[in-house]
């Protein structure tokens, strides 16, 4: 199943989008929303023979027919990378997120309660004392006239230490974690002995967390993990150490560039940012809006039987990207959809997904970016870019957002 | 003095199998809508929508992503 064959053994430049494409290429984030404008109308479901065989469907109707459609396409690889994981359907190396049906409902059932709305309500003072502890940690470069990175040292502080907070793990390892999610989803161009030199230290440091909690079990999610029973049986080491890499790795990234994206365009759009801090009213609408225009994730399948999508001729392990931050600009099924409308009452997004895969940590992602902002206009009631756009970089890969915004403070509090 | 009868013009309803738990009809109508220990919404009560809820009922229609909202009139 896994072949390295027709694989580019050195990143080059993209030069045509169509037919050519690698979301790893800095210009792909950078111009996202350009690039999938572009395609949308003349190509809408561009290939790449990069990673062994790629398709980027840019439509809402297609992203969402892929989503839906379980049986012509497997979830057991969700990151593009040159080398196909090992692991097989229907479980996959990460749990639920790599599961296929009917395994990935049961497993799905064991994360769903700890991040159902009313149990992640409950975090909320504690990541609005986060917050607040981080601006005021900014507050001398702001007194000494400096610049801010709200992207390094804010929105990226805000997911990183939720999650090591709910897995029970030393917060004195948060620069570790972000070094493992930086390998595991922007290392995709790494060669594939690389890449597994890197997966392999981060599931040796989930199975030492493993063996502390079951030295000290505590209340936390890693002893749930440890503790639920799925048909009658108690979780394997690698089940439990599939989930915590899931839940590291896929609630760090995210919810950091769409806090970041956020920030990014109230610097870039005073009268946003004005209308905000006058009305609270609108941060729903505008939090919804900011997830539908920057939706931070790409997810992706493998093709699991060779069969013709729409006039394309997908094969069995081609990989296929999900940009539901494309479906989610269609035209076709938003109106004004270029337009950022922070008031805009009916929004029908997909930045967490369609179907099945539902983003599991959606209400806790919504949670941290709605006090982010409120958290950072309150006290940043006036701010810009501080620089140029060529100031401000973006990540590599499927998860899009500023990993460095720079950002000058008009006005504090 | 007439007798007030009550007569329910509007009528939600979540289908089970579509929703996946994304809670914008919670969050977006909480009086109508609540969601189970998996996060997934179920109706309250019968599903009639009194009068002065029927706009927030068509919001929660309209920011469903997986269509899984139904509206009788």
């Amino acid at each position: 199943m896994t072949s390295t064959e027709n694989v580019n053994a050195d990143f080059t430049p993209v030069t045509d989008w169509a037919t050519d494409f690698d979301h790893a290429d800095p210009q792909y984030n950078r111009n996202a929303h350009a690039i999938w404008a572009e395609l949308r109308g003349t190509c809408p479901v561009a290939h790449s023979d990069r990673y062994g065989g790629t398709w980027l469907p840019t439509t809402y109707e297609y992203v969402r027919e892929i989503a839906y459609d379980t049986e012509n396409f497997t979830s057991r690889a969700v990151i593009v990378e040159k080398m196909i994981p090992p692991d097989p359907a229907p479980i996959g190396g990460a749990p639920p997120i790599t599961s296929d049906p009917p395994f990935h409902i049961e497993a799905r059932k064991l994360l769903l309660p700890p991040f159902a709305p009313k149990k992640i309500e409950l975090w909320e003072p504690e990541v609005r004392t986060l917050c607040r502890g981080l601006l005021d940690s900014m507050m001398a470069d702001v007194a000494a006239g400096k610049t801010i990175d709200a992207a390094a040292d804010y929105a990226k502080r805000i997911p990183v230490n939720v999650i090591s907070r709910m897995l029970g793990f030393p917060m004195s390892d948060e620069d570790l974690f972000l070094e493992f999610v930086h390998d595991v989803l922007e290392g995709i161009d790494d060669a594939p002995e690389v890449r597994f030199v890197k997966i392999e230290r981060l599931i040796q440091y989930i199975v030492s967390q493993i063996e502390d909690h079951v030295e000290n079990p505590r209340d936390d999610l890693t002893s749930y993990l440890m503790g639920v029973e799925l048909f009658g049986e108690k979780l394997s080491v690698e089940h439990i150490g599939g989930s915590i890499i899931l839940l590291l790795i896929a609630g760090i990234d995210t919810t950091w560039s769409a806090i970041g994206s956020s920030l990014w365009h109230l610097a870039n759009n005073p009268d946003d940012l004005a209308r905000l801090v006058a009305d609270r009213s609108l941060i729903p609408t505008a939090v919804e809006e900011f997830l539908r225009v920057y939706a931070p994730v790409t997810m992706a399948r493998l093709v699991a039987k060779d069969h013709d999508f729409h006039g394309c001729p997908m094969k069995v392990d081609d990989w296929v990207l999900l940009p539901f931050p494309a479906a989610n600009l269609d035209p076709e099924v938003f109106p004004d959809a270029d337009k950022v409308l922070i008031d805009r009452a009916e929004n029908r997004h997909s930045a967490f997904g369609l179907g099945i895969h539902r983003c599991l940590g959606s209400n806790l992602a919504r949670l941290e970016l709605t006090i982010a902002i409120e958290e950072f206009i309150d006290r940043f009631p006036s701010f810009t870019l501080g620089g140029t756009e060529d100031d401000v970089t973006w990540s590599v890969g499927q998860i899009r957002g500023p990993r460095e915004l720079p950002v000058r403070v008009l006005a504090n509090k | 003095m007439e007798t007030a009868s009550i007569v329910i013009l509007m009528r939600i309803h979540v289908d089970a199998e579509k929703c996946q738990g994304h809670n914008r009809c919670y969050a977006l109508a909480p009086e109508l809508f609540d969601v189970d220990d998996y996060g997934n919404a179920v109706v309250i009560g019968d599903g009639s929508v009194p009068a002065e809820l029927e706009d927030k009922a068509r919001l929660a229609l309209a920011n469903c992503p997986e269509f899984a909202i139904t509206i009788s009139e």
